[in-house]
């Protein structure tokens, strides 16, 4: 736990103190409280995606909102089937967003294909063949609970990490593309 | 995304008129194009002179799975055919299958059958009339209706254990018997529900900026709906009085009282408006149906674990939330089907768009679509 989480016990004990922290462990505490998701729902699984940020779970309150301009937002949610013929959007998408990014891949569709790796021609098995995923969620579809859990697990892996120069976790700039023999089908 | 359009081209019309033309590329992601459509635009200013669909980004291959699954496995593929009305494929295959194979339905199924879809159409046209208030501004609209479309979603989970993909239509009958409780809660709805559309159609639809936003826009005359092959609330928006349900009754429809609200304009408004009162009229059929229905057999016992019908084909459609929706089957005497085809009716409305869009705004764009309702699971298959 960082520093700045124990500010409020701190403040209790001595009212108007001082409070020595690091800039990265400040930044560090502070990016992965406000993750704005870009929605990218293609399937049925967008549906509990929308479920999910609106009355009954309100996504709203761990900070996480949905905003369907790449360039605004920190996380891409993968919600359905990718096709091949929407893997080069999603990776134009994704290349759209500005450093520092994540991925959370939701839905069996997303891990493997799903229902859909056998016997078809134009899914594409798992958008790990050409995303970097952080988070996977399993389900077909899963529930928007599941959805905030995943949020909440990379909010876990984003305090590991740090801005710290040699601490950065490097991430690819570019993404394999299909020329190079990334999603080939079967 | 601008992928391999030229964004701007110098256009000559046929009397001469030589004016730049923009072209813009809407989605295929985009938050207004009801998943993952792709729309590329040729804009006059901010008027729309012409507005290409490019469908296929969801395309699935799941014609072509089913032929490779046996009988009773393509049901679960048809839930995600139409994701926001999965009960609705179940039920047309199944439909489809029964006839193929000369399977019986009890009939307390077919009375499960008609509330669970009725219900379904309450939660599909919700989604529809809050994406459509959505896209024109009015945010407040979606809150109100996916709050009512969460509460069927409650229903369904209560009966079958999901969410959305329900497996629930089962070749000879249902999966499951209502739990306790269930046929209760069904009925609190209803009359919540109605209390719910009425304040739903002050808020919306006699809203002034609804009225200026969606009336007059993308109208569709009643000869261009039956042309084009349009079918439901798109159709009957546009005064085609015509629903599978009175015209070619299925099930236990027959049984019920029930009226197909129309529309007069065929325009946004009144396909939105049509989407609402229909949501009323399947309030009543699930009351109707509720007090019908008797104790007994929910599903056809003995049935082997594979079908294997006799060689042949058949056809069999049904009213769902977005119109006639039809599954045809051929059979080879195998355990597989030889092949199935999908009538979809999202995929024929869709086909309008270019037509209702020519000459509005590129704001109106997103109300036509949004009112066209397409689902694309259904669409690219
Ligand atoms: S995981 Fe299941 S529910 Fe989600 S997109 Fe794939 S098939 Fe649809």
């Amino acid at each position: 736990m960082a520093i700045v989480d124990r500010i409020g016990a701190a403040l209790d004990r001595s009212p108007g103190g001082v409070i020595l922290t690091g800039v990265d462990a400040l930044a560090d505490w502070a990016r992965g409280k406000s993750l704005w998701s870009m929605p990218m729902g293609t399937a049925c699984c967008a549906m509990e995606l929308i479920a999910a940020s609106f009355n009954k779970f309100d996504f709203d309150r761990h900070g996480t909102f949905p905003r369907p301009d790449p360039r605004h937002t920190d996380v891409m949610i993968v919600a359905g089937t990718i096709t091949y013929k929407m893997m080069p959007a999603v990776k134009r998408l994704y290349e759209q967003m500005p450093d520092p990014k994540w991925v959370i891949g939701m839905g069996n569709c997303t891990v493997s294909g799903g229902i859909f790796y056998y016997d078809t021609y134009s899914v594409v098995r798992g958008i790990e063949e050409f995303l970097p995923v952080d988070v996977f969620i399993a389900g077909c579809p899963p529930r928007p609970e599941s959805l905030q859990d995943g949020i909440l697990r990379l909010r876990e892996l984003i305090e590991q990490e740090s801005i710290a120069p040699g601490k950065r976790r490097e991430r690819p700039l570019t993404l394999p593309s299909p020329e190079d023999g990334c999603g080939e089908g079967e | 995304m601008a992928l391999d359009v030229e964004s701007r081209q110098v256009v000559e019309t046929a009397e001469g008129e030589v004016f730049d033309q923009l072209v813009v590329n809407v989605g295929p992601s985009h938050p207004s194009t009801h998943g993952v459509c792709r729309v590329i635009v040729h804009l006059d200013g901010e008027i729309v002179t012409r507005a290409e669909p490019v469908i296929g980004y969801l395309h699935r291959g799941i014609e072509k799975m089913a032929e490779n699954r046996t009988y009773l496995q393509v049901v679960p593929l048809t839930d995600r055919l139409d994701y926001v009305g999965s009960m609705y494929s179940n039920w047309a295959y199944c439909r489809t299958l029964e006839r193929l194979a000369d399977i019986p339905v009890p009939e307390r199924a077919e009375y499960l059958r008609v509330i669970v879809c009725e219900l379904q159409r309450i939660a599909s046209h919700m989604m529809a009339i809050g994406a459509n208030g959505a896209d024109t501004g009015a945010l407040t609209l979606f809150v109100y209706a996916f709050d009512q479309r969460e509460r069927v979603v409650e229903l369904f989970e209560a009966l079958c254990g999901q969410r959305l993909t329900y497996n629930y239509v089962r070749p000879g009958g249902v999966s499951y018997d209502v739990p306790d409780g269930w046929i209760e809660d069904v009925r609190a709805f209803t009359t919540e529900h109605r209390s719910a559309l009425a304040e739903m159609d002050k808020l919306f639809f006699g809203n002034t900026i609804t009225r200026g936003r969606l009336k007059g826009v993308g109208v569709l005359s009643a000869a261009d709906a039956v042309a084009w092959g349009a079918s439901g609330p798109v159709a009957r928006g546009s005064g085609v009085n015509w629903d599978l349900r009175k015209h070619d009754p299925y099930s236990v429809y027959p049984r019920f009282d029930f009226d197909i609200p129309t529309g007069t304009e065929g325009d946004c408004y009144d396909r939105a408006r049509v989407r609402l009162y229909e949501c009323y009229e399947s309030c009543r059929i699930i009351e109707q149906a509720l007090a019908q229905m008797h104790s007994g057999s929910y599903r056809t016992e003995g049935l082997p674990r594979l079908i294997a019908p006799p060689p042949g084909d058949a056809y069999d459609h049904i009213e769902s939330a977005r119109g006639a929706l039809g599954i045809y089957l051929v059979s080879d005497g195998s355990p597989r089907p030889y092949r199935m085809k999908v009538r979809s009716p999202a995929f024929c409305n869709l086909a309008l768009l270019p037509m209702l869009s020519e000459g509005h705004m590129l704001s109106d764009l997103v109300a036509i679509l949004g009112s066209l309702d397409p689902v694309f699971g259904e669409v690219d298959r």
